[in-house]
């Protein structure tokens, strides 16, 4: 194991990075967001060595696998290793803090303080990589947590509006469904002795009796779904959104909101198998009310912040159904899902910002029209990421829905004629979908070319989403990149679900 | 009763202890020095530390007649000396400052602390009930003085008549409720008594003198009915005092309720149910009435009762499978451990900023990054700890740990009422974290920053060493879960 090195310094990079500007003096203003930059791109450095030293084939196993004895009294151990269902997120993780990296360079956030905003972006990396590798419950939980109070600051401190109000429903809702998720997780752990993810995913979770499973599952399906976040549990989700400075926005709609559905994947799938089956309709049927829901509310909503929000409940909705089929193609989708979303929204977050930025707002009616004029390449970026997300074939917003589609008409659990209900609803919401997109382009895109030319993208900027962009053009023509990755691992879940059917 | 032999070795810390009250107001006497006294106080908590290690597992002041011992030192009773030992000697540097400015006079402090302290090694090593509410008054009669001994503050009096009365109170309730367990039982010593309790049904009588107990432990750890005392107690003495109210009071409160409940195990059935009602009540409320706290101390005062409501939960929830023993003690003196080195932490920090600002309201805490960047995120980090919010991972990991009890036994509902108190105690904590490093209104940005602020030397080191403290049972938390299991 000679890549075992890799991924704790994963962590460590920027948890350090953390430490050297809270340490670096006043002076340290001047060279804070360069040095973000250099950070992150270690970082990122060193994800395309893990993604290298990575196995495909074999990516059912968990791979570089570090192990420590860390608080006995807990159970807990130090456990950390990717397989292909982590991976890509790691991937993703790690690119979108980059991307907020360079963006910063030139655009911290009114009220500046460079110093301490690069700090809380490298301390929120950690909590978020850490979710993403952590093989022991408790740890999942604590770096699930770990992101909470750095996120909490951006918002509240480098925000707009109604920020204070919005940082702390953020944090207040989270943090109540991660307790909840704690309790779950506790529940597991009384029961089993055993916090290890891999012990309990490969049958110990499933030899629960199934009153226990339920308990446990609902009480860990609750608190992932605020973090989502699932219909009806998505309120604190636009406010934080319409909060949040733009590099906060991108982090939350393209990272955190996928630690919940990575954590149903990840745990609740393989260890409470029983409790699933049971469970999935049901989550389907909230998992299309949302997508529906979000489609509405987004039409509904006068702000370019808030029309993104609510676009990612539907989103997420659709990640929710893959999950909720149980089937290999579904959870497939749902991982699709997640990239794909991660990888649009960041980029709609990162255009929006722009446009906020030279135009002081994003509230529909004080911003100028005719932006395809004014600025063209700002308006085909705005364009190229809202088609893409609203399932664009040949973008990668397309493969995450459809296959989840797939997955509803061959769902693994019974109960086929709901679930393919449950697929004609959801596609309406696809359609729905460019409903809402269609406007933002019209009230934003088009209109009379105005006056005033407002500044066209930055070679800044450009260096920091044409990550984004490529992936979404790769990603859509040739999906297999990703779904290869995740497929074996996907199998060995769904695997561990159909071994309780009959 | 003829005492068989006295094991001086044994009994060391507590004498160390006492001894070095005398020590120091001699030494102010002769010296004319209000911080020699303090030197020769902390002189003896360093002296008694290593002694209470030692003593672990020891046991003296035996009687003849049925060999049952009055002072067992047992892994348990070294944890919590450890915690009084280490917090006197935190809280007298915190006071030193109080002292050279002649605010306190420095051998009568020392004397009273020292003394109070005395009575807190002694109580979880106490092995009868006679014992036990002799050293709870010996902790409680030297603290009303404590309160009063704040110079030119008029609350002063008043917050030390409130304390006293609440305790005389509590006291009176519980050693009738001790009559009435010898009357049911005919005896007094806790290992007897813990005989009686496993062979016989609990009697009206018995169960009535239980509870009855149970008031004066309610009031040392200032639990939800017998709370009321504590914010005008804390707001009325010096910060350090209060410091000292809210952690050493506690530990020898909890220590008492350890002994207490081990004694009854075998009527848990009986008590279990009170702590669960106090348990719950203490977490609503402490909590709730913080959140409108705009004093910092008495903000931490309610925190304080919040904090102790945590800690109650583990034996709140025994019953059925899950019984006295290692699982439930371990949860009680790990988050006890860890909010003793977090809650005085933040109370030294409130100490500085007070001493030198004359600042009691939160609103005095905006901007503090800009005039002490250390105290800021000291205060801060403590904030985070108590919270239970990362970085202040072992505030998180504590209430974890406390969590397991009532899941493993089924008490739902207390684990429920854990999990929202958990979340409201959040709001205040962060909301005062925030303050912090708010910008001041009045300050331009290209103004000066503020004038510095920077503590005496003694209590910076105060806060350093909660500091390290914390920061050490964050990265390894076995160092405050497993205390006992080392001990």
């Amino acid at each position: 194991m000679t890549s075992s090195w890799l991924l704790p310094a994963l962590l460590l990079v920027p948890l350090l990075g953390a430490l050297v500007m809270l340490l670096a003096g006043r002076g340290a203003e001047r060279w804070a967001t360069w040095f973000g930059v250099g950070v992150q791109s270690l970082g990122l450095l060193l994800t395309l060595v893990v993604l290298s030293q990575f196995s495909q084939t074999e990516s059912g196993r968990i791979q570089m696998v570090v192990e420590a004895d860390w608080i006995p009294e807990l159970l807990v151990s130090f456990r950390i290793g990717v397989d292909g269902i982590s991976v890509p997120l790691v991937a993703l993780t790690s690119l979108l803090g980059w991307c907020a990296a360079v963006y910063t360079v030139r655009r911290v956030p009114e009220p500046g303080r460079a110093r301490a905003f690069v700090g809380l972006l490298l301390l929120l990396q950690v909590g978020m990589l850490g979710t993403f590798m952590a093989l022991d419950l408790i740890l999942f939980f604590l770096f699930f947590e770990v992101v909470l109070a750095p996120m909490w600051f951006l918002i509240a401190f480098w925000g707009s509006g109604q920020r204070r109000r919005s940082a702390n429903t953020f944090i207040l809702y989270t943090v109540l469904g991660s307790v909840v998720m704690l309790l779950g997780f506790l529940v597991v752990i009384v029961d089993t002795g055993s916090a290890d993810m891999v012990v309990l995913a490969n049958g110990l979770g499933a030899q629960m009796s199934t009153g226990t499973q339920l308990t446990a599952a609902l009480l860990i399906l609750g608190g992932l779904a605020v973090k989502t976040p699932m219909w009806p549990l998505h309120t604190w989700l636009p406010d934080a959104h319409t909060a949040a400075p733009t590099v906060g926005s991108v982090l939350l709609a393209g990272v955190l909101l996928k630690m919940g559905t990575y954590g149903m994947v990840r745990i609740v799938v393989p260890t409470l198998p029983d409790a699933m089956v049971s469970i999935a309709p049901y989550l389907a049927a909230f998992a299309v009310v949302g997508i529906l829901y979000g489609a509405m509310a987004s039409y509904g909503q006068d702000d370019l912040k808030r029309v993104i929000a609510f676009s990612s409940v539907g989103h997420m909705g659709f990640v929710l159904l893959g999950i909720s089929t149980l089937s290999v193609v579904g959870i497939n989708a749902a991982l699709f899902g997640n990239i794909a979303h991660g990888l649009i929204t960041g980029l709609l977050f990162f255009v929006v910002g722009s446009i906020k930025q030279r135009t002081g707002s994003t509230v529909f009616a004080e911003l100028p029209r005719g932006l395809y004029a004014s600025a063209p390449r700002l308006g085909f970026l705005l364009g190229f990421a809202a088609v893409a997300s609203l399932g664009m074939p040949g973008l990668a917003g397309f493969w995450g829905e459809f296959l989840a589609l797939v997955g509803a008409y061959h769902p693994l659990v019974p109960g086929r004629f709901f679930y393919r209900a449950m697929l004609v609803l959801a596609a309406i919401g696809m359609v729905l979908a460019a409903a809402y997109f269609l406007k933002v382009l019209r009230r934003v895109g088009q209109g009379p070319t105005p006056e005033a030319q407002l500044a066209d993208v930055a070679t800044d900027e450009w260096l920091s989403w044409t990550p984004l962009v490529s992936l979404v053009v790769v990603l859509g023509v040739a999906p297999f990149l990703l779904l290869r990755v995740t497929e074996p691992a996907v199998r060995m879940v769904v695997e561990s679900v159909a071994g309780t059917l009959p | 009763m003829t005492i068989q032999s006295i094991d001086l070795l044994t009994l060391s810390p507590t004498v160390v202890v006492a001894l070095g009250a005398l020590l120091a107001l001699v030494a102010e006497l002769v010296t004319g020095r209000g911080q020699v006294a303090i030197g020769v106080g902390l002189g003896a908590l360093v002296a008694a530390t290593p002694l209470a290690v030692l003593a672990s597992g020891q046991q003296t002041l035996c009687n003849g007649v049925d060999a049952s011992c009055a002072y067992v030192v047992s892994p348990l009773a070294v944890a919590l000396q450890l915690i009084v030992l280490t917090s006197t000697a935190v809280v007298l540097l915190m006071a030193s400052a109080d002292v050279a400015a002649h605010t306190v006079p420095g051998g009568e402090f020392t004397f009273l602390i020292l003394s109070s302290a005395s009575g807190a090694v002694l109580v979880p090593a106490t092995n009868d009930l006679v014992t036990l509410i002799v050293a709870l008054e010996v902790v409680s009669l030297p603290t009303f003085a404590l309160v009063a001994l704040r110079r030119g503050e008029p609350r002063a009096a008043e917050a030390a008549l409130k304390a006293f009365i609440y305790s005389i109170v509590s006291v009176a309730v519980s050693l009738y409720g001790i009559s009435l367990l010898y009357g049911t039982t005919g005896v007094v010593a806790f290992d007897q008594l813990a005989a009686a309790a496993t062979l016989t049904e609990p009697t009206p009588l018995g169960t009535a003198g239980l509870v009855m107990l149970l008031a004066v432990i309610g009031f040392k750890v200032a639990a939800v009915p017998f709370h009321a005392w504590a914010p005008d107690t804390y707001q009325g003495a010096t910060v350090p005092v209060a410091a000292y109210l809210s952690v050493v009071s506690k530990a020898a409160g909890f220590g008492a309720l350890l002994l207490v409940t081990w004694t009854f195990a075998g009527w848990s059935e009986i008590w279990a149910p009170v702590i669960a009602v106090l348990a719950g009540l203490t977490m609503l409320v402490g909590n709730v009435v913080a959140l409108k706290q705009r004093h910092a101390v008495r903000l931490l005062a309610w925190s304080s009762i919040a904090q102790a409501g945590y800690i109650l939960v583990p034996l709140a929830a025994v019953s059925g499978s899950v019984v006295w023993g290692p699982g439930v003690t371990g949860a009680v003196i790990g988050y006890l451990v860890a909010y003793t080195a977090m809650n005085l932490g933040a109370f030294g920090v409130v100490a500085i900023v007070a001493r030198r600002t004359g600042a009691a309201s939160l609103a005095d805490y905006r901007g503090l990054v800009r005039r002490s960047p250390w105290l800021a995120v000291a205060l801060a980090f403590f904030l985070a700890s108590l919270a239970g919010l990362p970085p202040g991972l072992i505030g998180l990991l504590v209430k974890v740990r406390v969590l397991i009890v009532p899941v493993d036994a089924g008490v739902w509902w207390l684990a429920a009422v854990m999990a929202v108190a958990t979340v409201i105690g959040l709001a205040y904590y962060l909301a005062w974290a925030a303050l912090l490093f708010r910008r001041l209104d009045t300050a331009d940005d290209g103004g000066p920053p503020e004038q510095l602020l920077i503590g005496s030397w003694t209590s910076t080191v105060a806060v350093a060493v909660c500091l390290a403290l914390t920061l050490a049972f964050s990265l390894a938390p076995s160092l405050a879960l497993g205390l006992v299991d080392r001990l």
